[in-house]
């Protein structure tokens, strides 16, 4: 299989505290992987050098051979990598549909059409988008309306409307009840399996992520300490002191809100 | 009671909606006049204009009106907007039946008002502003007007100013076209009478917005021999206090636009500077005939001694009675050739002239010194500078205006 | 050395004076989230007021002073009933809604002072004990100056203690950083924003009481100082007191230095040193990120088309409008023309305000480049009407284009008071430059060419003109375009992370938004026939703001209801006495009554009926 996404060297200091060391991965295409850690592990920070919301200090990632480093969050989305956000961001003041659309308007580059009307554009794939995450019913609801859970699948169907290669998850299930967190990763592993993309999620929930992930990565203290398969990581003497063992770990990060 | 009375049923008769009767052509039909002016942007110059035209309208009506028609003013308020004035002046030509527009009080205001009257061919007065663009650079057939303009009372004061020794000279004005005009005025007619003085400093502070300390400060720093002031209203008390605090008119001459308007001065109350040359209005004090008849009827019907504005208005419907009998109809074409060197004999402060050249009335001012008589501020050693003397010849002025 | 040395004295005791004002609007700000018009209005009422009780008590050390104090509680307890009977009661409505009620306020507060004070200027004593000047390094410094300079650090030294050793003052420095964390900890917010208008409210009063001995008590105070005073709490920072006292101290030293080198500086200075502050600094000196938000309000409801019930409706009402001349008189053409240009003024700042989320305090600047550009063309270029009016629209989308590229990088209120700089700036240069612009005599004989002069060709004219540009807006409102940029409101992050350049989208819809205004501005020029440094003036883009609020920003129907209310109440009731005070009042009835606007009071109404008819 092809790497999609590799990390080389990423780092990052906040005033003297370095937040991510050194971490280095490949991504594989189809693949979907788990980064975890205790809080302050570096986890938001390194996510966010990898969507372009941070700039490391050192280091390279490149999608597909093409480095995106220094490029905005708008460009990185060009290249083929969605997003979802810890805390869901939509648009509250359109309906479900037309936040679909909206992905779907920029991805044909008709942002600066003055003329037609949105409404009407992409109605289709917008749909066909929404059937994927099964919000079909909810297309012509208020976004400001929605439950919680139908904002992330929501959020799920925008990220997935210019057919990304890579997608990046923030705390996919951060606020939801534990069924629909099961229910939301399931269908997530599933939009993986139909082939296509391949998902990078941060988590805190240890059971979302054993029952899902094919890889997973374990940050501490900004450096990854273990990789491997569910399994692997359980077992894991470092990874389980970590966890289990540590109060020691609960550093705060300017970063982690 | 009244009070609500009268806006419920000046509002209903306002409806702006309603436009469609046609008013009935009678004999004793009154003659309607339209007026503009700022009332609620500048209540303290335009409510004495007021109260002097309406005391010369119920007098010339009391007397049996103009060819046995009465005089209807109908007065609106333009609150501080050219583009309202605007509006409004066209809702009294072409709604109302105005015969012709008079009033404003605001240069342009009144540039404003003059334009239109130009497009819509439409005689207009201009009472009160003092822009001498109004008559001369932006000048044209359908407009007079009949304050002495900037320029002439910047001339009085350069007259009395070249008599005085002070050589160094410092001009503190607002920093409008009204206090731009006024110093040009007075640099050049001050400079023609006396070769050898030199301006040394000029202030332009935000009219209503002076800084008065630093501005005080900067003139104090030129070390003049003399002051030209222009500034008035809010800005003039500021000026004042801070001037006397810091010695600024210590061992100075001052000359001082429009200071000695009682709208102007009165509210200085017991800190009116001394021996100030200014322009101005002492109605207490004018002892002819034809003002004592008109001070008298003006205090018998408000209660209050008449100001600036007051003989402004009074003038103003003088003015206008002359043209329309002159003229023998409310034709604005008749009224044009009747405004064209039209005299008006009786006015409480002299006659005066209409010039035919450039729109400009004669009506002079008033120019002396300032000072504090029983407490009360008032102008001293006063006499009348009749406006005629100031204008330049009706040849010169003409070549002034822009070829129509 | 002397000289300078006074000049600094000089200099010092204005910024005592401007920071009292602009502390107490601050601390409302920062509190309350209220843009509050009315503070002018407190502060000529404090002078008013001082006036009034130290006339009375006059002579007497105790008596001044005492005046002084008792006239800024009572303009405390003033601040207090407005806050109560109106303000109350519209916390929820949209954001800065609240601004339309403060400006209801300025207005029965101008016809109320001179009804009880009368119009004219009235001079007060001086401070007793402290009417002379006293010599510091051999020049004249008055009293009063130093006593002044003394009072500005200890009023603020007292906020201070009252912030950061009071209970009270606690609560209110977390409300002005994190409203709803406040809110979550259960505290009566209520009483707190009560106590934070009385106290912002009494210090306006103090401020204006303590102007006695400096200047004359006028009806023009309220509308001299507030322009300043959100200057100087936009530079220290919105909600920041210290930062307000830092940029008065800024403003207020730079001027009295200015004005000895270049006195024409004066008239623009504040509004430039606050556009390079904010340029530099975005919040403000001593500003946090944060302090630029609004109130948090509900989101707004989708956009739907329009009913065929209401295209028939609004249908209607264009046939109507478009045969109006055939059966009204012609002065109601003049009219209408004026509601049809405030109407496409209004819209094109709700497509800035209400689409693109950039609130605007100076939109006037771009109506009136518009209005300039046409009538200088005219004048200098020999352009006929048609290519003027062509040149307008595309003269403002320039200056639109230049002065949105750094107003898009700020938001919230900064945003809003770097487009007020910006108009001040053009409004100032306009003003001044008389060769060019005429100045204050304006441009005159803008006026139509002999086929189009009469008034009713020329509705016609303005008819295609505005009801078409209305009709652009709005259909640029619902395209992709107009949906991205309420998309960029809604969550810029979103937006971003869909691949919009979302500056570069605001930007855009910026000179859209301008070049409509322009267009509305060349629409007015030639129908006035002459344009005035008005045009671009505060008080054409306040009353845009109030069109815009007033008919409810959360639709799109909002501005074209507003304007027209606006205008056509504005032209009747100033025919009456005090008619300020009664459109005052009438702004406050439509507050009070719709707090979401006429468009949406009009849509509660008529749901009322369909439940009464069902």
């Amino acid at each position: 299989m092809s790497t999609v996404l590799q990390v080389r060297g990423l780092s990052k200091s906040f005033g003297g505290i370095r937040a991510v060391r050194d971490v280095n991965f490949d991504l594989a295409e189809g693949e979907f992987l788990a980064l975890i850690g205790p809080n302050g592990a570096g986890k938001t920070t390194c996510f966010n050098m990898l969507n372009g919301y941070l700039p490391p200090d050192e280091g390279t990632v490149s999608l597909g051979g093409q480095s995106l480093i220094g490029k905005p969050p708008r460009d990185i989305w060009r290249m083929g990598v969605g997003r979802t956000f810890q805390i869901t961001s939509t648009f509250m003041s359109m309906t479900v549909v037309e936040n679909v659309q909206m992905a779907l308007i920029s991805h044909h580059r008709r942002v600066f059409d003055l003329f037609s009307r949105a409404t009407r554009l992409y109605v289709d794939e917008a749909m066909a988008l929404l059937d994927l995450v099964s919000m079909r019913d909810q297309a012509g609801r208020a976004c400001s309306e929605l439950a919680y859970g139908d904002l992330k699948r929501l959020e799920l169907a925008i990220a997935l409307a210019h057919e990304p290669a890579l997608l990046l998850m923030d705390e996919p299930t951060a606020g939801m009840a534990p069924s629909e967190r099961v229910a939301l990763m399931a269908l997530t592993a599933e939009i993986v399996a139909r082939g296509g993309v391949s998902v990078v999620f941060t988590e805190h929930d240890m059971d979302v992520v054993f029952a899902h992930a094919h890889r997973i990565l374990v940050l501490n203290r900004g450096e990854i300490i273990a990789e491997g398969s569910g399994s692997d990581i359980r077992a894991n003497p470092l990874v389980q002191e970590v966890y289990l063992g540590g109060g020691a770990v609960f550093e705060t990060e300017a970063s982690d809100a | 009671m009244t009070v609500i009375r009268r806006a419920v049923l000046g509002a209903i008769a306002a409806l702006p909606m309603i436009g469609l009767m046609p008013k009935a052509g009678q004999a004793a039909d009154p003659i309607i006049l339209g007026e503009v002016n700022s009332y609620t942007r500048l209540p303290a110059f335009t409510e004495p204009y007021k109260k002097g035209w309406e005391l010369a309208v119920e007098q010339i009506n009391a007397a049996g009106g103009i060819d046995g028609r009465p005089l209807e003013v109908i007065s609106r308020d333009d609150t501080g907007d050219p583009a309202t004035a605007i509006r409004i002046a066209e809702e009294l030509v072409s709604k109302d039946g105005a015969v012709l527009i008079f009033g404003t009080f605001l240069s342009n205001i009144g540039l404003a008002v003059a334009d239109f009257a130009k497009q819509k061919e439409v005689l207009f007065l201009a009472s009160e502003p003092l822009s001498d663009a109004i008559v001369w650079s932006k000048g044209n057939k359908y407009t007079y007007r009949l304050r002495p303009s900037t320029h002439m009372q910047a001339a009085m004061l350069a007259e009395q100013a070249a008599k005085l020794d002070a050589v160094k000279w410092a001009t503190v004005a607002p920093n409008y076209a009204y206090g731009q005009d006024a110093v040009k005025a007075f640099k050049s007619e001050l400079t023609r009478l006396r070769p050898d003085v030199e301006f040394v400093e000029e202030q332009w502070p935000p009219v209503f917005k002076i800084d008065a300390g630093s501005t005080v400060r900067a003139l104090e720093a030129s070390k003049p021999d003399a002051i030209f002031n222009v500034t008035f209203g809010g800005d003039l008390a500021k000026f004042v206090r801070e001037g006397s605090l810091r010695f600024l008119f210590e061992d100075r001459d001052v000359a001082s636009l429009l200071t000695g308007e009682p709208e102007y001065l009165l509210p200085l109350g017991d800190e009116t500077p001394e021996g100030w040359i200014v322009t101005g209005y002492p109605p207490a004090d004018i002892d002819t005939p034809a003002h004592n008849a008109f001070a008298e009827a003006y205090e018998a019907r408000f209660g209050e001694i008449p100001k600036t504005g007051s003989i402004v208005g009074y003038n103003s419907i003088l003015a206008i009675a002359a043209a329309l009998e002159k003229a023998g109809s409310t034709d604005t074409d008749a009224l044009l050739a009747a405004m064209e060197g039209l005299n008006v004999d009786s006015s409480p402060t002299g006659p005066f002239t209409f010039r035919a050249a450039d729109h400009q009335s004669t009506m002079g001012a008033y120019v002396g010194r300032t000072g504090l008589v029983d407490g009360v501020p008032s102008m001293v050693d006063w006499s009348y500078a009749d406006g005629a003397d100031y204008l330049p010849s009706e040849a010169d002025a003409a070549a002034l205006r822009p070829a129509e | 050395m002397g000289f300078y040395f006074a000049q600094l004295l000089t200099g010092l005791a204005n910024a005592s004076s401007l920071f009292l004002i602009a502390s107490g609007l601050s601390i409302i700000f920062g509190v309350t989230r209220i843009v509050n018009f009315a503070h002018g209005s407190f502060y000529m009422l404090g002078a008013y007021l001082a006036y009034t009780l130290v006339t009375l008590w006059s002579g007497s050390v105790l008596g001044f002073w005492g005046g002084v104090v008792l006239a800024a509680l009572v303009v405390g307890l003033i601040g207090l009933v407005v806050e109560l009977t109106i303000l109350r009661r519209i916390y929820h409505a949209p954001e800065l809604f609240q601004l339309v009620a403060t400006f209801g306020v300025v207005l029965i507060v101008q016809d109320a002072a001179l009804a009880i004070w009368g119009a004219e200027d009235l001079l007060g004593p001086r401070a007793p004990g402290l009417d002379r000047a006293v010599r510091i390094l051999g020049e004249p410094i008055p009293e009063y100056d130093l006593a002044l300079i003394a009072i500005g650090p200890a009023v603020l030294a007292g906020i201070w203690l009252l912030f950061h050793k009071t209970r009270w003052g606690v609560l209110v420095r977390a409300a002005t950083q994190d409203r709803e964390m406040v809110g979550a900890l259960g505290i009566n917010q209520a009483w707190l924003f009560s106590a934070a208008f009385v106290l912002g409210s009494a210090l306006a009063g103090l401020g204006g009481a303590l102007q006695i001995p400096r200047e004359a008590v006028s009806l023009q105070m309220d509308l001299s100082i507030i322009g300043e005073a959100f200057v100087v709490v936009v530079i220290g920072g919105m909600g920041s007191v210290s930062g307000a006292f830092v940029a008065a101290v800024l403003i207020s030293v730079l001027n009295s230095f200015a004005i000895l080198i270049f006195p024409q500086i004066s008239i623009v200075l504040p509004f430039i040193v606050m556009a390079i502050v904010l340029i530099f600094r975005p919040y403000g000196i001593l500003g946090k990120p944060g302090s630029e938000a609004g109130a948090p309000e509900a989101p707004e409801a989708p956009l739907t088309l329009m009913s065929p019930k209401a295209m028939m409706v609004m249908c209607a009402g264009l046939m109507a409008l478009a045969l109006s001349p055939l059966f009204t008189a012609e002065f109601t053409s003049v009219l209408l023309v004026d509601v049809m240009v405030a109407t496409l003024f209004a819209v094109s700042l709700h497509f800035m305000m209400g689409i693109g989320g950039m609130v605007s305090f100076g939109h006037a600047a771009y109506f009136g480049v518009g209005a300039y550009a046409a009538a200088l063309a005219v004048k200098f270029l020999g352009f006929g009407m048609l290519p003027a009016m062509a040149f307008g629209p595309l003269c403002a989308a320039l200056a639109a284009l230049f002065f949105g590229w750094f107003s898009v990088r700020l938001s919230g209120v900064y945003l809003a008071m770097l487009t007020l700089a910006a108009a001040q700036i053009l409004w100032g240069v306009t003003f001044q430059w008389q060769d060019f612009t005429g100045g204050d005599d304006g441009i005159l004989g803008v006026w139509p060419p002999g086929w189009a002069s009469s008034d009713r060709v020329y509705f016609y004219i303005a008819f295609v003109l505005c009801v078409g540009g209305i009709w652009v807006m709005r259909r640029i409102a619902y395209s992709p375009f107009g949906y991205v940029l309420r998309g960029v409101r809604d969550s810029q992050t979103r937006a971003e992370a869909i691949g919009v350049d979302t500056r570069f989208h605001q930007w855009m819809g910026f000179v859209i938004a301008g070049a409509f205004a322009g267009l509305a501005g060349v629409v007015f020029a030639f129908s006035k026939g002459s344009v005035f440094p008005d045009s671009l003036g505060i008080a054409l883009s306040i009353d845009g703001l109030i069109m815009v609020l007033l008919g409810g920003i959360h639709a799109l129907a909002g501005p074209i209801l507003g304007a027209s209310a606006f205008v056509l109440i504005e032209d009747w009731v100033t025919r009456l006495d005090y008619w300020r005070f009664i459109f005052g009042t009438i702004i406050l009835v439509v507050v009070l009554v719709a707090p979401d606007g006429i468009a949406g009071g009009i849509q509660r109404l008529w749901r009322i009926i369909k439940r009464g008819a069902a």
